[in-house]
């Protein structure tokens, strides 16, 4: 066989395995996903009104991250510098990793609050489940006679941007037969229900 | 069996190609213009360092290039937030004044289309501004520009760094114009939605230690319902 043609042969071989690398890399980047964010199922309770209740829990004092406020000796983490309180104020700032009703840690959050501010008192939260999206929730400053505080979702992004709802927040001091780490509990129970869309 | 070889090695050849053509795809559009450009209103910018040593706070899984700052903040670890960022910012005027707080929660998207140019992230910010009110911008933003200007040539360097010039408008959505959503809560951002668009500009960035200088800025429109208020 001519040298020629053997040679031709493997070219056409290099040219094919060129054009199957190039199909191959650009099937295998469009179908496998570059980001696979990992999901917990969603420990949802139906309410017999419609919508889903669901309840998020802050172990403490293993779920925090930071605790923000001027002239506290519980500053956390160490080593945190806080801005001074002629900016600030009386505000506290503080996050979380929130889990589920399983203990299984599901997200973030942060939560502000201040009592002195000028424009008016207020306590937020913020939930971010990086699967699902995020929920901007405003409390009452008033606690119930119980030591639960009420409040409203006033927005949500992605799974959450069609609902509306209510948020209750309790403190919880003595944790029975739970994990000996945690010393306390808040407790975050939602109620989210979807709007009614315009039929056609 | 040179056959395989050839074959072997021209699919790598391939691989390699579609890799530098989705590199320097000349397609790819990097936005330096807000959206907000053209838009006549009252608007409000604030700007924040981008460098996690002289933030508040910074976090993620602990296995980024990228140090935690405090050293002994917690790692966010778990399954479900492990590829989840967390900063706490000191925003500024343009003064260079502090004007407020900033938290920001930042997660890889799940929409990210490398072949498209779209390296995307979900973030949402939880802002206090003293004597003002609190708001939450919701945002896609999409990293690809930074990567491929930024962090790959930082890589390719042989000093692991990278030094220029670098002004990047990074949200993407979820607003029709690529614009971020603003949902106003207490003060005089109460009930107020708008739009915004976050700007990152860079100076120096080390593949060893990430970003050296760096800051971020967010432009948020005011309604005019909110400036009468004021």
């Amino acid at each position: 066989m001519p040298i020629f043609y053997r040679v031709s042969r493997l070219f056409k071989t290099f040219i094919s395995g060129i054009l199957l690398g190039l199909v191959g890399a650009g099937v295998l980047t469009y179908s496998v996903p570059a980001v696979d964010l990992h999901r917990e199922p969603s420990l949802m309770t139906v309410q017999a009104n419609g919508g889903n209740s669901e309840t998020f829990r802050i172990d403490l004092p293993r779920d925090r991250i930071l605790v923000g406020l001027v002239g506290t000796d519980n500053a956390l983490p160490a080593g945190l510098e806080w801005p001074g309180d002629e900016l600030f104020g009386n505000l506290q700032a503080e996050m979380f990793k929130i889990r589920d009703r399983n203990d299984v840690v599901i997200g973030v959050a942060s939560r502000l609050a201040n009592a002195s501010e000028e424009t008016g008192p207020f306590i937020e939260w913020v939930l971010h489940l990086p699967a699902r999206g995020t929920v901007y929730l405003q409390m009452n400053l008033t606690a119930s006679a119980e030591g639960h505080r009420s409040g409203r979702m006033i927005a949500g992004t992605r799974d959450f941007e069609t609902l509306t709802g209510t948020v209750r927040e309790r403190f919880i001091t003595d944790i029975e037969n739970e994990d000996v780490s945690a010393g306390e509990r808040i407790e975050l129970i939602t109620t989210f229900i979807g709007q009614l869309g315009d039929e056609e | 069996m040179k056959y395989v070889v050839s074959l072997l090695i021209g699919m790598l050849v391939g691989a390699a190609l579609f890799a530098a053509g989705m590199y320097y795809n000349p397609f790819t559009r990097h936005g330096s213009v807000s959206p907000l450009a053209v838009l006549n209103e009252k608007h409000l910018d604030v700007t924040y360092t981008a460098v996690p040593g002289d933030t508040i706070l910074y976090t993620d899984n602990g296995e980024s290039t990228v140090n935690t700052h405090p050293d002994r903040v917690v790692d966010l670890w778990e399954p479900a937030i492990v590829d989840t960022r967390i900063a706490v910012v000191l925003l500024k005027n343009s003064r260079g004044n502090a004007v407020g707080l900033g938290i920001k929660f930042s997660t890889d998207s799940e929409q990210t289309a490398l072949i498209n140019s779209q390296a995307l992230v979900n973030s949402a910010w939880h802002i206090y501004l003293p004597g003002q009110g609190t708001l939450l911008v919701d945002q896609v933003e999409n990293y690809w520009p930074y990567l491929r200007e930024i962090v790959v040539p930082a890589r390719w360097s042989s000093g692991d760094s990278w030094k220029g010039s670098f002004f990047g408008i990074m949200t993407q959505g979820p607003g029709a114009l690529g614009t971020a959503r603003v949902s106003g809560g207490t003060g005089k951002f109460a009930g107020m939605t708008s739009e915004a668009v976050e700007s990152l500009t860079a100076r120096a960035y080390s593949a060893i230690d990430g970003p050296v200088s760096m800051h971020g800025s967010l432009t948020i429109i005011l309604p005019k319902a909110t400036i009468e208020t004021e």
